[in-house]
């Protein structure tokens, strides 16, 4: 009511005495009913708005928007909608081995069958990610500004793989930060001047190099086998070997995986990206032959 | 040279395509005391003459350690040279903080060269009035850069700058070839030699100068005056068997320091370069 009475002073300072009195008994002649909106919050903002803007129409103040659709919450990330899974690297002979299937899953749904995880990063590093696709290409974005302002330099120094890593973990951080994180967990790998570079940035800013690195179900199912399995001199054929083998057991045991993989390695020379192919695979199991044999009715 | 209707402000040119304020900024350089660069494929040696005011008070800080990997000397308005360094000592740091690896000088120097070119295109700014010489490693090596109040820069085998700083250059300029191989101990001693050369005859002292290396394996870091005092003790007695060659260098400083009153007469304004 007083916010109404300190509105309704400035602009009739210039006016008689006869006409304050009138506009002030129009302001509060008309009734005013609380819109029928959920939230308490959103009543009080209502109520609030047709108190200042009497003139209005009532069917505009019954139309005000209510809280959540006011407040922030659409303008971060709460969940994952189109996502990766696994992504599996490591170090071998001449550089890093990488290797991501080529699906991405909206839910419980396999929806897309070609979708590229694992993309070449300046000339020295390869970059695969799991998690939201669309922050990954959010994340390609930036990276692709990265180099070419450091391209535009022109002076014969690079961003190698570690400079890369720590960009995206510092990127990563602050986005968690502010509650508004990139929902991926990334595998940044490459070469330069001869050394081998492996590192994982997940989507709250954890970082660190290893050997050999997997994200999502490839932590559980494929590094038990690297580690049994790595070693640091592996040839290229020794390598995809045995990524073949992690991606296999990750597509008979992952519900999210699909039979579609895109195998990629960086060297000193430079990264290569191989066409997809398909993993053999094999269902002729005794048991899962005549599976109700020992259950009659079950199927 | 003086009292040109064109030089009250930086953002006029003169008639004849000058920019006196920043060429008076150059001035100041040449007023400040001298300080020498020179470098190798692998290391890069910075000194320079500290001379006190007064016996009661203490040196001018004149090397500055930028960041393991680069440091710079300076000539001239020592304030704007320690503005100067704590800007590029933020450089250095935002870009490890980022990149977890060391800045490149060639692009320190760059953004230093673009920050004093700002200076010289604002009315209500001054070009900041003092050379630096940028000593750093790259990727591709050992680099030593020179920064003028124009907001130009050049990579240098070995340079100096400052008052009487054409003896130095001189006795350089007869030896630069053999920098890019010579060992650190060498550079280290041409540095010396180089800084004596600008004092015209009065005895180099360690509490006089300052030296500092960085190299490849070797952070940056300055001498202290023990070291220093042992190389210089090394040199000077070769020194004291050949007055002859010191008296030859004496009267060509008397000569180039006369050169250096009318520099006017130097023709092309020194940021045509």
């Amino acid at each position: 009511m007083s916010e109404a009475f300190s509105l309704v002073k400035k602009p009739l300072a210039g006016l008689s005495r006869g006409a304050n009195s009138f506009l002030l008994f129009r302001q509060f002649a008309e009734p005013l009913p609380p819109p029928p909106s959920p939230s308490a919050a959103a009543a009080a903002v209502a109520a609030d708005r047709s108190m200042s803007f009497s003139k209005m129409p009532l069917v505009e103040a019954n139309q005000t928007p209510d809280a959540s659709s006011l407040s922030l919450d659409s303008e971060r990330t709460l969940y994952p909608y189109v996502t990766g899974t696994s992504v599996v690297a490591f170090k071998y002979r001449d550089g890093i081995l990488m290797a991501a299937d080529m699906g991405g899953s909206y839910g419980s749904t396999l929806r897309y069958k070609t979708v590229e995880r694992i993309k070449p990063i300046g000339k020295h590093s390869l970059l695969g990610a799991s998690g939201e696709i669309s922050d990954f290409q959010e994340i390609l974005r930036y990276l692709d500004e990265l180099i070419l302002y450091d391209n535009m330099w022109d002076d014969g120094n690079s961003l190698g793989p570690k400079e890369v890593h720590n960009y995206l973990t510092r990127v990563m951080y602050n986005r968690r930060n502010k509650f508004n994180p990139l929902w991926n967990s990334l595998v940044l790998g490459g070469v330069k001047n001869g050394q081998k570079y492996l590192g994982m940035v997940s989507m709250i800013g954890v970082n660190f190099e290893d050997n050999h690195v997997a994200t999502g179900f490839g932590n559980h199912l494929a590094r038990p086998i690297l580690r049994d399995e790595w070693n640091e001199d592996l040839s290229f054929e020794d390598g995809v070997k045995l990524l073949e083998k992690c991606m296999r057991v990750l597509l008979y045991r992952d519900r999210s995986a699909v039979n579609k993989l895109q195998i990629a390695k960086i060297t000193e020379e430079g990264a290569t990206l191989f066409p997809p192919y398909s993993l053999k695979t094999f269902w002729g199991f005794e048991a899962y032959k005549n599976p109700t044999v020992g259950a009659e009715g079950s199927w | 040279m003086f009292r040109n209707q064109y030089d009250t402000d930086v953002t006029t040119w003169s008639p004849a395509g000058r920019l006196f304020q920043v060429e008076y900024a150059m001035e100041a350089v040449k007023q400040g005391s001298a300080a020498i660069g020179l470098r190798s494929r692998t290391h890069v040696v910075l000194a320079c003459v500290n001379k006190a005011n007064n016996e009661l008070s203490s040196h001018q800080k004149k090397i500055f350690k930028v960041d393991d990997h680069i440091g710079v000397a300076i000539a001239g308005l020592t304030a704007d040279g320690r503005v100067l360094s704590r800007y590029m000592r933020s450089e250095c740091i935002n870009h490890a903080f980022t990149y977890e690896s060391p800045l490149p000088v060639g692009r320190l120097v760059v953004q230093l060269a673009d920050k004093a070119q700002v200076c010289t295109q604002r009315s209500w700014k001054r070009p900041y009035g003092v050379g630096l010489l940028v000593a750093g490693l790259d990727e591709s090596g050992a680099h030593l850069y020179y920064n003028c109040p124009s907001g130009n820069y050049f990579e240098y085998q070995a340079f100096a700058i400052g008052s009487r700083s054409q003896a130095a250059k001189t006795y350089l300029e007869r030896r630069f070839e053999k920098f890019m191989d010579s060992s650190r101990d060498d550079l280290v001693k041409d540095a010396l030699i180089a800084i004596r050369e600008t004092l015209q005859g009065e005895r180099l002292t360690s509490n006089i100068c300052t030296v500092a290396v960085v190299g490849v394996g070797e952070p940056f870091h300055i001498l202290d005056q023990n070291t220093v005092q042992q190389l210089i003790d090394a040199f000077e007695i070769v020194a004291e068997e050949e007055p002859p060659a010191a008296e030859a260098g004496d009267a060509a400083d008397q000569e180039t320091a006369a050169g250096e009153g009318a520099p006017a007469e130097e023709g092309a304004a020194p940021m045509d370069i």
